[in-house]
């Protein structure tokens, strides 16, 4: 299925990502999301321009916000005009604004457009208990003093808990790091597998600070020039932490598991007529996006969406994960990666899951997540899908002409989201 | 409340002390956007030579209300004085005859030029008569009050006092643009350069990189390129991202995160502007550091990254540039020095170093680049107020700021006036100088 027409990433601007409760303890998810709007803004001389479309969202946000991303173009450097949308699927949320975006331009609906994402876990929102809730609307309806008493007099202590925010799948009852270390144990992945693409992902990505590679990608934000969770880690650290998911025995520790973080992105998306019209220079063009979910209610694993969205995506433009360049899964845990790299070895899930004649292939490593992803970069949930394709981006315009690259992204409820980019060089 | 000596000596009750006790008064003074006119007038021209009468002329051309004589007048705005053709020191009495009476006459943020042959010539009587001139107008300086300035312009022997680098010189010193440069002499050694189309927009259709511009003076110089019609590139290290962002959103600028002192900088800025399509016309090296101690207790570290981000930096980016083909027409590199490196500052052995090595960059770059049509200078600010001289304690700061002949800090925006003057098309006859923007900062020449 091919666009009707090309849809060019121009570049992207990002903030540092920082660690929860750290360097943006005290900015919300509007403050995160314009500064890195700002920073686009400056670095692709918008200022004043009016856009076809901004799509964005957050995964963890506040009811107030339910215009958040039109909040944010308001307080931006933008026209104030230009249009805004807020979406959501969970940590694949940052992809999809691209990917609606993306479709919009190919469609010549619009001609340049903003996709991204933000998510604060500093700043979650709190609610309160179902019981709670239900008094406060109560006193909220009620006319006269003494009826507001009636209701206040019903309040108990018990009442006042709050629910903070979880991670849990409502059907199942386990939370994502539950739900991955029972297919972490499925699928017999190690804890030295785990711990080496966790060392991996710190040392690309510190390679990739130290080329200058996101200079031009990212904006300092609130003092911080890189992301808060990148580290110089050693092999002997990462086998020394104790597990936290899967009990005593597990594999899955604080090292090859992603934090909690904060942070934005933006992508600026645009058709090639509009990047000649204002001198900029495709980094590359986005051939395809592509979600599907699985059955995690009745046993499939939780964040083994792509597994299946990558090989549909991919055989629809009769390509193979030999012709890819380059491989970003992203690292909601070590394990999530090695567990989608064993499907795609694995013949029985070729056949049985995939319907093909064997396994879907292999993943080289020297391709896979080059620069890092989040188990060091962190994971502020809506907005990592704009990490990845501003970067991936990039490193494909850095690589030359024809070189391809998939993006695979998990996300709650079972769900994937996949995506192809290729050169614009 | 601002308690610091300037609000309080303009206070009523400081002002009644300031006087009875002899206290300095720093005089209010105006910036370019106070006072947008060319030109103070009246302006009081004197002098007998063919160059006199060309710049009249000249000063006529701007709307000038210029005079001869300065009797009849009530008050002046400018004195002009034309000494070109004097050939021995007896000469000058005649001339400036009429000096004292005009000079007692002067407006609030008035202004004294001299234009003069720079000494350097073999007879001895012609040489004293024109090295005579820069004691008298330093002298000058600090006898002027109420925020006037005097400043000389030294024009070499083989360059027309109607040459653009002249005419330019004569408008910057003339404007309310040079209001914290004062003792100061300029010299022209080159014909070159060109006069703008606007002069209120001279820099329009030219490209200009500033780096350390995410703040402070180098936020200023980017602005003022911008004002005066540059399309400009903001640099700065990543982690000044936001406010980087912000100046380049309220200027149209084009913003650049890097590390100057990455070795590859220069070729990665060579890269940015070829991406852009863009040849670079004026480069400002701006970004700098301090990490005082004084020199006894000075770490190696402390001495190396001063030296790195401050000159060394400079110099590797200078190569890269002059290797490519970014470089643009009538090209004007200006970089920051300091009185420290002028002078020298307890403590700052290393930013001294630097501050004085940047002045001898620009001595030897500037003949280098005059073969390509282009030039290089430094500018040295004195005390300016900035966030960073806002650290210094109370008490030594208001000692840094009354030690200059108008008894006050000058803003960044003074340094940013002549960083955009020494930018400018008429600047190509400024060879590899320095230029304070102190006030007349009393240490150093």
């Amino acid at each position: 299925m091919k666009y009707p027409r090309n849809v060019a990433v121009l570049g992207g601007n990002r903030i540092p990502f920082a660690r929860a409760g750290k360097a943006y303890k005290n900015v919300s998810n509007q403050d995160m999301l314009t500064a890195a709007l700002d920073g686009l803004v400056a670095r692709f001389s918008l200022q004043g321009e009016l856009l076809g479309d901004v799509a964005a969202g957050a995964v963890l946000k506040h009811a107030k916000d339910f215009n958040l991303t039109r909040e944010a173009v308001l307080g931006s450097a933008l026209d104030s005009r230009t249009p805004a949308i807020d979406i959501q699927r969970a940590c694949a949320t940052g992809l999809d604004g691209i990917s609606l975006v993306a479709n919009k331009i190919a469609l010549g609906q619009i001609e340049v457009g903003v996709g991204g994402g933000v998510d604060s876990t500093s700043d979650a929102p709190i609610e309160v208990s179902n019981d709670l809730r239900a008094l406060l609307h109560r006193l909220n309806t009620a006319k006269t003093t003494k009826d507001r008493l009636k209701v206040l007099k019903d309040i108990r202590p018990g009442h006042l808990k709050p629910s903070a925010p979880s991670a849990a799948e409502v059907r199942t009852g386990l939370n994502m790091g539950q739900h991955q270390a029972l297919s972490t144990e499925r699928w017999g992945i190690t804890r030295e597998e785990q711990d080496e693409i966790a060392y991996n992902s710190h040392k690309n990505l510190m390679e990739a600070y130290e080329k200058g590679f996101f200079d031009d990608l990212m904006t300092g934000y609130q003092g911080l020039d890189r992301d808060e969770n990148l580290r110089v880690s050693t092999r002997e650290k990462l086998a020394s932490l104790k597990p936290v998911f899967g009990g005593s025995e597990g594999t899955m520790t604080a090292g090859n598991s992603t934090p909690l973080s904060d942070g934005a992105s933006t992508v600026l998306i645009a058709s090639e007529e509009w990047a000649n019209e204002h001198g900029h220079q495709p980094l590359a063009y986005i051939r395809d996006i592509h979600t599907r979910s699985v059955d995690f209610v009745n046993g499939a694993d939780l964040l083994s969406a792509p597994a299946y969205a990558a090989p549909e995506m991919l055989e629809r433009h009769g390509l193979t994960l030999d012709d890819m360049d380059f491989v970003e899964i992203h690292e909601a845990f070590a394990a999530t990666v090695a567990m989608i790299l064993k499907a795609w070895e694995d013949e029985e899930f070729g056949k049985n899951e995939l319907g093909l004649p064997g396994a879907f292939g292999t993943v080289d490593p020297a391709k896979l997540n080059v620069y890092g992803s989040s188990l060091a970069a962190g994971h502020p949930f809506a907005a990592t899908g704009g990490r990845i394709v501003a970067s991936t981006a990039k490193m494909l315009y850095e690589a030359g002409p024809g070189k391809l690259a998939l993006i695979s992204i998990c996300a709650a409820g079972g769900q994937g989201t996949v995506a192809l980019l290729e050169s614009a060089r | 409340m601002k308690l610091d000596y300037l609000s309080f000596v303009r206070s009523g009750p400081g002002k009644f002390i300031a006087k009875k006790t002899g206290l300095p008064e720093p005089a209010d003074l105006p910036r370019f956007k106070d006072r947008p006119q060319p030109i103070l007038g009246p302006v009081l021209v004197l002098g007998n030579s063919q160059g006199t009468e060309d710049i009249a002329n000249q000063l006529l051309a701007w709307d000038g209300d210029v005079r001869r004589h300065g009797d009849e007048l009530d008050k002046i705005g400018s004195i002009i004085v034309v000494l070109d053709d004097i050939v021995e020191p007896g000469q000058t009495g005649p001339i400036i005859a009429e000096l004292p009476a005009a000079f007692k006459k002067m407006k609030k943020g008035g202004r004294v030029i001299t234009v003069s042959r720079t000494p350097l010539e073999d007879d001895p009587a012609v040489n004293a008569a024109r090295a005579g001139l820069e004691g008298f107008i330093r002298t000058l300086a600090k006898e002027a009050r109420y925020g006037t300035t005097a400043n000389g312009i030294l024009v070499d022997d083989d360059v027309e006092l109607t040459s653009s680098s002249v005419i330019g010189a004569l408008r910057f010193l003339l404007t309310a643009k040079s209001a914290f440069i004062t003792g100061q002499t300029l010299r022209v050694s080159a014909e070159g350069g060109g006069i703008p189309t606007l002069w209120e927009q001279h820099l329009s259709g030219r490209v200009a990189l500033v780096t350390g511009a995410a703040r402070g003076i180098g936020a200023a110089i980017a602005r003022t390129l911008h004002r005066d019609g540059a399309k400009v590139i903001i640099l700065d290290v990543p982690a000044a991202g936001s406010a980087l962002t912000d100046l380049a959103n309220e200027i149209g600028a084009i913003p650049l995160q890097m590390d100057i002192t990455a070795d590859n900088a220069g070729e990665r800025i060579v890269e940015e502007l070829a991406k852009r399509d863009l040849k670079v016309n004026v480069f400002v090296h701006n970004a700098g550091i301090t990490r005082d101690k004084y020199y006894v207790n000075m770490s190696e570290d402390r001495w190396n990254s001063v030296i790195d981000v401050n000159i060394a930096a400079q110099l590797r980016i200078n190569n890269a540039l002059l290797a490519s083909d970014r470089i643009g027409d009538q090209f004007r590199l200006v970089s920051l020095a300091s009185t420290s490196g002028v002078a020298g500052n307890a403590g700052q052995a290393n930013y001294a170093y630097s501050k004085s090595a940047v002045m001898g960059m620009v001595a030897a770059l500037g003949p280098i680049l005059a073969e390509r049509g282009g030039t290089a200078n430094a500018v040295a600010p004195g005390f300016i107020e900035t966030e960073m001289t806002g650290k210094i304690p109370a008490v030594q700061r208001e000692v840094f700021r009354r030690s200059n002949s108008l008894k006050q800090g000058g803003l960044p925006l003074d340094v940013a006036e002549t960083v955009s003057f020494l930018g400018s098309l008429p600047a190509g006859g400024y060879v590899g100088q320095t230029l304070r923007v102190c006030g007349q900062n009393l240490v150093g020449r």
